[in-house]
């Protein structure tokens, strides 16, 4: 994890060479802010109004001072020298925090999809709610969405961020304990939210449901990895900052700004887990959802653009197809990406100015979307073959034609007519995952199924093989999933608003929604296809973990763009 | 880099961009410029322009048992499953009723439009059902519509409605111009029980306080204010505020 710098090292990370060894500001201040926080809980944990909250304030009281305990004995055992930048005029990079990320996304995505699937059956068998508040739908609903957006998508994000600005900068990770504060704060966020949602504490904003202290919790980490990762590209040896980190760039700013924004709110006391929200009603919902449908853009495509932006070419060892496509879809995604939320609030009381505006650039979004698309696509141009023989390659791609699928799907559902059928039904839950399942976690899955072998030394995956039947199981899985979920939204839409020859609203509610049972059924299994590719995933990259290692160890590409990763 | 090396012919516009690939900071700047845009203008005018909040009367702040009932809604999840936001489309206006205004949710915090109905909309729930129903459904969700595929919640009418400090929570929504008085908050604890029992002495005061609420043992059990006492008195005021037989809606065209 930590390479201790030899004598001839150039100067460790901003602190002059000294012969004794001494805390670093970085140490001593971490250590302060955390003994401080660790009192701080203590108050709470002493007055908290609620159970859950105290066992919130416990929580945080141990993981300061387990935290505390490490950042001390790793000093005590550590060399008088932080490790060195480079190494024989090499970097020496930092892939202790990217090893922490990619196998915590693993365990998150298994537990995000496992919830997933139990509330898929929930809603096809609700019997399977126990009539127990911390598994009744409503609470493990926001767990399972929270899960594989943030704790699977935010893991992977981190970690291939880390990875990438490393690899493109041609310089180690900056800071020393920075990033790790980095992917262990930012895990410790998921776990208060996680068992928050359980023991009901929740916003009661979808996709922001943590309270007002996560939030903050998450602020500070999240400034902390804006820094870390400009302080790399400060670093960097190129003159130019490479396309994958512009994306990834607007990705951490933005995802910053919607969630200052979104999350504006004042505690009923710091005793109390409850705060409520500075906006309320329809401006309230407008900035939800200015929110949420960025949360999409940046969080789940501007971040995952950077991955294929990188991912894409290195497998395929092909060059980016287009740079000047790469500038104007940058630039126009992120622009136009911003107006779309209010497509999320058709015909609601929202005025219709801002709906027609957040129609009229959810169409026009189409463009830079496809633009994306394309660019990821066309570089595979001259390595087409690859598809056949690199199942890896071949997830990856998928992933970018899914991209394009949804991209379409999503202008399309904006148009207030469509909409008008497709909100409030199965069709957007169907819309989503054929962005989730199919774009996000196979770009995801591509790039771990990358990344392992490379961090941990491995001259190929345990087994390609494996890779293929993943490949194939969750593919039929995210098909069963969305079509069946199309039949369902479309035939609920239909239904609600069917009328008999006598002009009465022919079904009444409940008949909706029992003809959705088999369609739930079917979901589930797909869910279910899509789970079980997972954990396939997971014992292959096991297996190569414990594979013996390559032996040449350092550094196996100076240009990630061109070189391969063999 | 492979693709910022590209030769470009002259001073072209292309090799211009590099001056956000060469400067991190400018890059930074130049995101927040672009991302500012779409917001400003779609959220900003939300807050002063007169027509974006219809003028209707009815629509006061909920009672204390109503907000501590709505606070049970937001922790269990109901949005997850149930809307409250009718659209004027035909179906929904004579599924559900008037289409729901934005006025009638101005003291939401947060508000709870949703985005699926899993479940029927509940923006006019209030009413709509009896005490007994709401009690049975909720602790039984098929006992009373077979099909139902909504989780049952017996244990609100079993638990202890935790709510004293409700005034410091109308305080916090007064803070943002809700309009709670002083006497409101003071009453606050007094108001919650009082809104909960039957034949409660300060009845008239409390109907004072909040024209229109509902004053009775919501859960039929009077040994306690429990969380199905608030979450039901929450879901029968839902969408009863404003009066739409004398409701204008030409006047509120937007």
């Amino acid at each position: 994890m930590r390479q201790s710098a030899t004598g001839g090292a150039p100067d460790p990370v901003g602190v002059p060479r000294q012969i004794s060894k001494s805390l670093t500001f970085g140490e001593g201040g971490l250590v302060a802010s955390l003994v401080l926080l660790a009192f701080a809980s203590l108050t709470v944990a002493s007055g908290a109004e609620t159970a859950a909250y105290a066992f919130h304030a416990w929580l945080t009281v141990l993981a300061s001072l387990a935290a505390v305990f490490v950042i001390i004995s790793h000093h005590v055992e550590r060399p008088a020298a932080l490790p060195a930048r480079e190494v024989d005029g090499r970097p020496n990079y930092n892939f202790g925090p990217v090893k922490f990320a990619t196998v915590a996304a693993m365990f998150w995505g298994i537990a995000g999809f496992l919830v997933g699937v139990i509330i898929a059956f929930q809603l096809a068998f609700p019997a399977l709610n126990f009539d127990l508040p911390w598994t009744a739908f409503g609470r493990l609903r926001p767990l399972h969405t929270s899960a594989v957006i943030f704790a699977f998508g935010g893991n992977v994000l981190i970690g291939t961020s880390f990875y990438v600005v490393q690899r493109t900068c041609h310089a180690r990770l900056a800071g020393y304990l920075a990033p790790w504060f980095v992917v262990l704060g930012y895990n410790f966020f998921i776990l208060i939210a996680g068992t928050g949602y359980l023991l009901g504490i929740t916003q009661g904003k979808e996709y922001a449901e943590p309270e007002w202290y996560a939030d903050l919790w998450l602020t500070v980490v999240w400034v902390t990895y804006l820094l870390v990762f400009l302080g790399t590209i400060w670093r960097r040896r190129e003159p130019h900052i490479y396309v994958a980190n512009w994306f990834y760039l607007a990705f951490i700013v933005t995802i910053a700004v919607l969630h200052l924004g979104n999350n504006a709110s004042v505690p009923v006391s710091i005793y109390s887990p409850k705060s409520y929200i500075v906006w309320s009603g329809v401006q309230d919902a407008m900035v939800q959802w200015w929110y949420g449908h960025n949360a999409v853009g940046f969080f789940l495509t501007a971040g995952f653009l950077a991955i294929m932006y990188y991912f894409i070419p290195k497998r395929a060892e092909r060059p980016v197809y287009s740079y000047r496509l790469s500038i104007v879809h940058f630039w126009a995604l992120i622009f136009i990406y911003i107006w779309a939320g209010p497509h999320h609030l058709h015909y609601t009381a929202l005025p219709d100015w801002a709906q027609t505006l957040g129609m009229t650039f959810s169409i026009i979004l189409w463009m830079p979307s496809w633009g994306g698309m394309i660019n990821g696509l066309m570089t595979l141009s001259g390595a087409w073959d690859k598809l056949r023989t690199d199942p890896v390659l071949r997830m990856l791609v998928v992933s970018v034609a899914f991209y394009g699928m949804s991209t379409f799907e999503g202008p399309l559902m904006s148009v207030k007519a469509v909409n008008s059928l497709s909100h409030y039904t199965d069709w957007t839950i169907g819309h989503v995952h054929s962005g989730a399942l199919g774009w996000v976690a196979y770009i995801s899955f591509g790039a771990i199924y990358c990344l392992v072998p490379w961090l941990w030394n491995k001259r190929e995956l345990y087994s390609l093989k494996l890779v293929n039947w993943h490949f194939w199981i969750s593919t039929l899985g995210i098909v069963f999933y969305i079509s069946a979920m199309w039949v369902a939204g479309i035939l609920q839409g239909l239904m609600w608003r069917a009328y008999t020859s006598l002009g009465f609203l022919e079904y009444s509610f409940i008949e909706t929604v029992e003809a959705m049972h088999p369609f739930y059924v079917i979901r589930a299994i797909g869910g279910v296809l899509f789970l079980i590719g997972a954990l396939i995933m997971a014992f292959n990259l096991w297996m190569t973990v414990r594979s013996p290692s390559a032996e040449p160890a350092v550094s196996l590409a100076r240009n990630p763009a061109f070189l391969p990763a063999e | 880099m492979a693709t910022a090396t590209t030769p470009a012919p002259r001073k072209s516009l292309w090799q211009k961009h590099a001056f956000f690939e060469r400067n991190s900071i400018w890059l930074i700047i130049g995101i927040l410029l672009v991302i500012s845009v779409g917001g400003l203008v779609e959220i900003v005018p939300l807050f002063y322009l007169k027509s974006t909040i219809e003028k209707v009367s009815g629509v006061r702040p909920w009672t204390p048992l109503e907000l501590a009932g709505r606070n049970i809604y937001v922790r269990e999840g109901c949005y997850n499953c149930h809307s409250q936001m009718i659209r004027p489309l035909r179906d929904e206006v004579e599924r559900y009723g008037h289409y729901s205004l934005a006025a009638e949710s101005m003291y939401d915090r947060p508000f709870q439009w949703g985005s699926k109905r899993t479940g029927p909309d509940l923006a006019r729930v209030g009413g709509k059902y009896s005490d007994e129903w709401q009690r049975q459904h909720l602790a039984d969700p098929r006992s009373v519509v077979p099909g139902s595929i909504m989780p049952g919640y017996p244990f609100l009418a079993e638990s202890r409605l935790e709510a004293a400090d409700i005034g410091q929570d109308m305080k916090v929504n007064a803070l943002y111009g809700v309009p709670y008085t002083e006497e409101m908050i003071a009453a606050a604890a007094a108001d919650l029980r009082t809104q909960a029992t039957t034949d409660a002495a300060d009845a008239e005061a409390l109907q004072q306080r909040y024209p229109g609420a509902q004053i009775r043992d919501f859960d039929g059990n009077l040994a306690f204010v429990s969380e199905a006492d608030a979450l039901i008195a929450y879901l029968q005021a839902l969408g009863t505020m404003v009066d739409f037989k004398l409701y204008d809606d030409k006047a509120n065209i937007r």
